[in-house]
């Protein structure tokens, strides 16, 4: 039938530019990208505002920023997951604590960003510093660590829990002994989903902890760093010189670009290894 | 006897623990809304709330007379939103429709980790690709003194969005169940038949959801707009004039303004109204999903 393949045709083809376009966007990118790395480019400090060296302190700066929030926010993130799966599915403090967190996970980054300036930077008085966006972003990655650690804890079938119980052990020490370690690799794949979404965060550091030009490394919790999304913003909206600044700036959004696409992929291979042995397992 | 007694003792105190580390999702939100509020209640009660909304003009760095009218950014936000959503929706559905209905289980597979994968890029990436590749262009193609407009703005966040819209799509489109398909094959009914007859129809109020929520996240991406609209304070006649959404104008002008200072509160009371109308976005996206499993049972 004619209308039938003109639609195939039509959906085939939507998608086939879709896929053109984001492949075309991505190849510019890299294939302008890569003329600037080198290793200098990554393990060397910024001279000369900017306009020499390399961009190693907003590399440092993003991992110290992802590292600090997810350790502040794993240990919440996971005993909150653990309640709701293991202690009380049901039951109105529970549901209030479901719709915070998915109250949690629509606002948007900016407003995570205001937040985290009011309080953090101006309350608490901590200026803009690494401590400020920290704990702006640890917020900010709660709902998703909440929400992927639920669905993992939910993979656990019931059955190792009756048995854990009924070989004598309470219900702690079935979490910590059976619940946990069954499904620690899902919670693994889910850590590390989100720090690939924490990492390109740009709204939620942009006036809590970035500054946009530092030659040294940040000094202790209190001092202002440089990252690796807000650099590529600010070499556009504050570079002076785009002859030199836009090639840096498609330098680091491939060493972003490398990063979150290799964590995500190697968490979503895992994460699909692992579908398939659950069903075989269970 | 004593040990049981422990054991027991170790148990409560350990629940205690989870149970109020959980209690932190709940204190964290509430400190949110807290600050949102403490912070613009200023703005609040010297300009006031509704006047605020109404005000066609933000001049908020005027020193003689300055003026606190969210009007503009409201508007701009909107219309930016509309506009990617009518480049995404069909973008969105045809992918999802593809993956779901006509692709094969290998090449299925390969689109839904490519879908994943672009949705997992930052924004300031997609913002950074839009100036390079697309303001020039644009303002080539269409003559204009400048590229960064709402046009610009609305096309790179259609794109960002696509693979959103396609997955929660896709989501919906699964649910369809199977012997709806198995009947409309059974009677006789082609590939488009069944797709545009049967599962579209059945889907639609999860395709309605889809898009809702689509709708939110485009109201709140802020790297993109504030990259790529031009960021005058107007309301945008066409789609070839700068413009500037409440997320942008919260980030370049928080800045800048001066602690304490009405500008200051008024970026906060800003702040607030987009936190209502995403929360007010995920909460109808909740409630027509809720009616349409409901309508669909569990699904295939």
């Amino acid at each position: 039938m004619i209308k039938e393949k003109i639609f195939l045709f039509f959906i085939k083809s939507i998608v086939l530019i879709i896929t053109i376009i984001i492949f075309g966007i991505f190849g510019y990118l890299f294939y302008n990208g890569i003329k600037v790395i080198n290793l200098d480019f990554i393990f060397s400090m910024p001279r000369n505002f900017m306009r020499e060296g390399g961009i190693f302190p907003a590399l440092i700066g993003t991992f110290l920023l992802i590292t600090l929030s997810i350790t502040v926010s794993l240990p919440f993130g996971i005993t909150t997951a653990v309640y709701l799966s293991e202690y009380k599915p049901k039951g109105f403090l529970s549901d209030i604590i479901k719709i915070s967190i998915k109250t949690l996970s629509s606002v948007p980054s900016v407003v995570f960003g205001l937040f985290g300036y009011g309080i953090f930077v101006n309350a608490f008085g901590f200026g803009v510093s690494l401590i400020s966006g920290a704990l702006t972003l640890s917020i900010l990655s709660l709902p998703i660590i909440i929400s992927s650690t639920l669905e993992a804890l939910g993979m656990v079938p019931q059955s190792y829990r009756e048995a854990s119980m009924a070989l004598g052990a309470t219900r702690w020490e079935t979490i910590y002994k059976v619940i946990i370690p069954a499904a620690s690799p899902s919670i693994l794949t889910a850590i590390i989903l989100s720090i690939a979404r924490v990492a390109g965060e740009t709204a939620p550091i942009l006036f809590t902890a970035c500054v946009f030009y530092q030659e040294k490394l940040p000094s202790s919790l209190f001092s202002p760093v440089m990252a690796l999304p807000y650099h590529i913003y600010a070499l556009i909206s504050e570079g002076t010189d785009p002859q030199i600044h836009i090639p840096i700036a498609y330098g680091t959004s491939v060493v972003l670009l490398t990063l979150v696409i290799f964590l995500s992929l190697y968490a979503m291979i895992y994460r699909e290894k692992r579908r398939k042995y659950d069903k075989i397992r269970y | 006897m004593n040990n049981e007694k422990n054991k027991i003792l170790k148990e409560r105190t350990i629940e205690k623990i989870i149970f109020i580390f959980s209690l932190f999702s709940i204190f964290s939100l509430f400190l949110i809304i807290m600050i949102l509020f403490r912070e613009s209640l200023p703005s609040i009660k010297e300009v006031g709330l509704i006047e605020m909304i109404k005000g066609r003009e933000w001049y908020p760095t005027d020193l003689e007379n300055p003026s606190f009218g969210f009007f503009p950014l409201i508007y701009s936000s909107i219309y930016i939103t509309i506009l990617s959503l009518i480049f995404s929706i069909p973008l969105g559905l045809s992918l999802a429709i593809y993956i779901s209905e006509i692709a094969s289980e290998k090449i299925k597979s390969i689109l839904k980790i490519i879908v994943e994968l672009i949705s997992m890029i930052p924004s300031v990436v997609f913002g950074f690709v839009g100036v390079s590749i697309l303001v020039p262009f644009i303002q080539k193609t269409f003559n204009l003194s400048t590229g960064y407009c709402v046009l610009t703005a609305s096309i790179v966040l259609a794109l960002m969005a696509t693979p959103i819209i396609a997955t929660l799509c896709e989501d919906s489109l699964r649910m369809v169940p199977l012997n709806l398909r198995e009947a409309s094959t059974a009677l006789g009914a082609n590939k488009y038949q069944t797709i545009t007859k049967i599962i579209l129809p059945a889907a639609s109020s999860g395709l309605f959801t889809a898009i809702i929520l689509g709708a939110g996240r485009i109201i709140g991406e802020t790297m993109v707009v504030l990259m790529l609209s031009g960021g005058s304070a107007m309301i945008p006649e066409s789609v070839f004039d700068p413009a500037r959404p409440i997320t942008s104008a919260i980030a370049s002008e928080m800045g800048e303004a001066v602690k304490g200072s009405l500008h200051y509160s008024a970026l906060f009371a800003m702040g607030m109204i987009l936190f209502i109308i995403s929360i007010a976005i995920s909460i109808i996206a909740e409630f027509l999903s809720k009616r349409y499993s409901l309508k669909l049972g569990k699904g295939r």
